[in-house]
């Protein structure tokens, strides 16, 4: 409805400076993506389209494992978070506030306020005292980590769809004679699965990009992709990093894709 | 005195979440403030033994053959480089942000969410993956030296990477989402029926910037703001890929006391200093945005 | 009253959309506003009237046609380089800034000395009385606050022509009837030109020194509000302002034939042929000479009136509004067979839409 000639909303210069910073945030990308099909050695020189480099990554057994870790820490931590997350959820809403919610609210969303760094520091003193107190290393730490990290992702839409949710229906549910508990099986879990599918998806993806928390915290031979792509790091990018990162940047896309799929059809 | 049945629930169904966060997350922060008053071991490590030791190397330096006290100046500089490039990014990204958030709140409805998708994309990519398109673009042998060489600005390659500017230029870059999508919801949310009336009312399109639009969307100003800082003050990957190790911010300046350094007191206590410049940030972001959210009520 | 030209459009039209499925919001209107008149246009929501005062404030471009501002063409000056303001439904007050300094935004806009501002303020403040409101911020007003400070607001830099749009819309009845004699109130004061928009045609009635019906992006007919009441163009302007009974007929020597088949002396009408009669409700009576019959259906109490359904020998139907007796009893049966008359000189041959 708004007229070409004159328009309000125009700013001398924003179109510009918008279509200019889209460009440059995508060059780099793109650019890494296309030499991920680089068939030379050399990261700078284009040698023909080739999948070698997923292949070499493909059999790297480091890689392999690398990437079997990462998904289980991914996996479990999102599942943890996701289910404690949707608990709190429904303790801090659509309920009269009560003593120690803000509390509540403080620790679920302090990971986001506390740089990422000193949480790293920190949970390396306090692993390294259980490790050596307890003798077990395994991946129980980086998934306890993650999964407390992703907490407040997971949280914020659970909480967001709990109260967008019309109270009315949970009444009508009691008022045709279902228990608090089959009001909760029947109605209010299958009206809040988006929020929660929302949560666990974000948790996944945000596990699954951790890299600083993830290189204080796991003991040695507990390399997941991105700190084995730390560790790959020497002057230059190897292009079969690039072929990993391609790879987990389709993964990203995708589970985006769905996330903003499923949180828009169902609003 | 009974707690009311409301509350009780409340905390019961929280508990879970919060016992894993204090193991996970907040618990830990604990033992980091006590470590700052421990004197370091001798190969990593504290011994039990109260002392001030690390906060006063935080500042100071002593000489170790006279014993004389001097300001720590390689830590100052640290610590200065940190807050400069940090405020820079901040600045950086909101001044290309916001013309990109304009731009996308006022794109044909139908057209919006592609241009939100686009921005959400970076957003969510593995940050690491960012560092590494970026570092690539900036080698000497990158596309931007060839493209700078092709257009005969410069003859011989700009030795980018390993610079501050190469920290700022990865840091703008991969922290630009964060300041996009809470302006983009500031002037989502904006009445542009307001721009009619300041236009209706003699304003500039500068004086209608300026006055009204700017004012209005302080609060997601401040929010990508505070987004953009605190991480980027925290900030341990990106400078120690485009950095190269010389040009340390504060988060690599701590790793290194955990690993090489091997004083985990003074590591300690550098992590709880970033601790409170980030709270202070946080808590004077809280004052703006309640306060305006007051005012605009 | 002069008679000079505050705006003009000329010709003036705006299409959304190109080629086949452009809507013609607006449908190549001409229309000449007078220096201090108060103003209406009218007409259903999509009509045109609100794309017609957008185009005089210069939020909006015409397709094709002139604007002109006291003779001069504005047709392409941008918005705030106009000395027209507006007066928005919503009121679009600036949430961030007090009563004060809303009213303030257009003078400092146009680079007035501070003693200036300070006092056409006050002055604004004390003609919307809102003097003790002057440091609140919009959100702490109730509607009818709001909608005085969006009013001086937009007097404040003594505009050539003051846009008004649907600005009571929002307020409640009581509120709204009292605006209207206060927006009368303040333009008579003024003595700024007023240009008002709105669907109600009660509100153009009571306020305007004139008023444009609009219908379809055109202009329908212009005329002080009597000439619109008593002698609409034709049966949209009838029926969209006021109640009106549509009668059919045909027209020859001076006297309608009805479908009933009875005969309806119109001295006065010239032509023959098919036409339209409009009778408005309060101008027929009961008469025992009446030229018509009909049937009296069922009878309604409004208070100061009665209203009675009747029907005719052809079964169409028409409204009588009768003033109520002292005792409130019109003395007539429902069923009962009446003779009615329609007041002399208040029949209106309409053209066909």
């Amino acid at each position: 409805m708004r007229d070409r000639k004159f328009s309000i909303t125009r700013m001398p210069g924003f179109a510009t400076v918008a279509i200019a910073a889209f460009v440059l945030l995508y060059v780099p990308i793109v650019t890494m993506v296309i030499y991920s099909f680089n068939a030379s050695d050399s990261v700078a020189l284009w040698g023909g389209f080739s999948l070698r480099w997923y292949a070499i990554a493909w059999e790297n057994e480091f890689v392999q494992q690398a990437t079997i870790r990462s998904l289980v820490i991914a996996v479990s931590a999102a599942l943890i978070a996701s289910v404690l997350a949707t608990l709190a959820a429904l303790g801090t809403t659509r309920r009269p506030s009560f003593k120690g919610q803000t509390l509540i609210y403080v620790m679920i969303n302090q990971p986001l306020m506390v740089p990422e760094i000193v949480t790293a520091v920190a949970l390396l003193i306090f692993f390294a005292g259980i490790k050596v107190a307890t003798g077990y290393t395994g991946l129980l730490y980086l998934i306890i980590a993650h999964a407390a990290f992703c907490v407040p992702f997971a949280y914020l839409p659970i909480r967001a769809r709990l109260e967008g949710m019309d109270l009315t229906l949970e009444r009508a549910a009691a008022d045709l004679y279902a228990t608090p508990f089959q009001t909760f099986r029947r109605v209010t879990l299958p009206l809040l699965a988006p929020g929660i599918a929302a949560g666990a998806m974000l948790s996944f993806v945000i596990s699954l990009d951790d890299v600083i928390i993830t290189e204080f915290v796991k003991s040695a031979g507990q390399d997941t992709l991105p700190t084995y792509m730390l560790g790959q790091l020497r002057r230059a990018v190897t292009p079969e990093v690039n072929a990993i990162s391609t790879a987990l940047l389709v993964l990203t896309v995708l589970l985006l894709t769905a996330f903003f799929l499923l949180t828009r059809k169902r609003d | 005195m009974a707690m009311p049945k409301h509350a009780r629930d409340g905390w019961l169904l929280s508990i879970p979440a919060l016992i894993l966060l204090a193991f996970g997350a907040a618990g830990p922060l604990l033992i980091v403030f006590i470590y700052a008053f421990l004197e370091p071991g001798d190969f990593s490590g504290v011994v039990w033994n109260f002392t001030t030791e690390a906060w006063f190397r935080v500042f100071f330096e002593r000489d170790i053959f006279d014993g004389t006290v001097s300001m720590a100046d390689a830590h100052l500089t640290i610590f200065w480089r940190s807050v400069k490039l940090s405020l820079l990014t901040t600045l950086i990204t909101f001044l290309i942000g916001f013309p990109m958030a304009w731009f996308i709140a006022t794109q044909p409805p139908n057209r919006r969410p592609a241009w939100l998708f686009l921005i959400t994309i970076p957003f969510w990519t593995n940050l690491l993956i960012r560092t590494f398109a970026i570092l690539e673009v900036l080698r000497n042998q990158g596309l931007l030296n060839s493209f700078l060489l092709w257009l005969g600005v410069i003859d011989q390659p700009l030795q980018i990477l390993y610079t501050d500017n190469a920290v700022l230029i990865g840091m703008a870059y991969v922290y630009l989402p964060l300041m996009v999508l809470p302006l983009f919801a500031a002037i989502d949310r904006f009445d542009f029926r307001l721009i009619e009336a300041s236009y209706d009312l003699y304003a500039s399109r500068w004086q209608v910037l300026r006055r009204i639009i700017l004012p209005i969307t302080r609060p997601g100003i401040v929010a990508g703001s505070i987004l953009v800082f605190v991480p980027s003050l925290g900030a341990y990957v990106t400078p120690r890929i485009l950095g190269g190790g010389k040009n340390m911010m504060v988060g690599n300046f701590i790793e290194l006391q955990f690993g090489q350094g091997r004083n985990w007191p003074l590591g300690a206590a550098l992590s709880m200093l970033l601790l409170v410049i980030v709270l202070v940030a946080l808590l004077a972001y809280v004052r703006v945005t309640s306060g305006s959210e007051r005012r605009d009520a | 009253m002069t008679q000079e030209t505050a705006v003009e459009a000329i010709a003036a039209a705006r299409h959304y959309g190109t080629g086949s499925t452009a809507v013609k919001a607006l449908d190549e209107v001409s229309i000449s506003i007078r220096k201090g008149e108060f103003f209406t246009l009218l007409g259903p929501s999509g009509c045109g009237k609100t794309t017609l005062l957008r185009l005089i404030a210069g939020f909006e471009t015409p397709t094709s046609g002139q604007i002109l501002l006291s003779g001069k063409d504005i047709t392409h000056i941008p918005p705030n380089e106009r000395r027209v303001n507006t007066v928005f439904q919503s009121y679009a007050l600036f949430p961030h800034l007090t009563v004060a300094r809303n009213i303030a935004f257009g003078l400092e806009m146009l680079g007035r000395p501070n003693a200036e501002i300070d006092n056409r303020v006050k002055e604004m403040l004390a003609l919307v009385q809102m003097e003790q409101m002057a440091e609140r911020k919009p959100a702490m007003l109730s509607g009818g606050q709001q909608q005085r400070v969006a009013l001086a607001r937009a007097l404040a830099p003594a505009p050539e022509v003051l846009l008004l749009d649907e600005p009571l819309s929002a307020l409640d009845l009581k509120l709204r009837k009292e605006m209207q004699l206060e927006l009368k109130r303040l333009q008579t004061k003024t003595g700024i030109t007023f240009v008002f928009v709105t669907h109600d045609q009660e509100e153009a009635l009571t306020m305007s020194d004139r008023i444009g019906v609009m219908k379809s992006g055109k202009l329908l007919q212009v005329g002080g509000p009597r000439d619109i009441y008593n002698a609409p163009v034709n049966r949209f302007v009838a029926d969209f302002i006021g109640e009106t009974n549509f009668l059919k007929g045909q027209l020859a020597n001076g006297q309608v034939t009805l479908a009933t088949g009875e005969t309806l002396p119109l001295p006065d009408a010239t032509g023959s042929g098919e036409v339209t009669l409009a009778i408005r409700p309060e101008q027929i009576r009961i008469a025992p000479d009446g030229p018509i019959t009909a049937k009296l259906k069922q009878t309604v109490y409004f208070g100061t009136d009665t209203h009675c359904h009747l029907a005719l020998a052809d079964g169409s139907e028409i409204v009588a509004r009768l003033q109520s007796p002292p005792s409130g009893e019109t003395g007539l049966q429902e069923g009962e067979t009446l003779r009615i008359a329609p007041v002399q000189g208040a029949v209106q041959i309409l053209q066909e839409d």
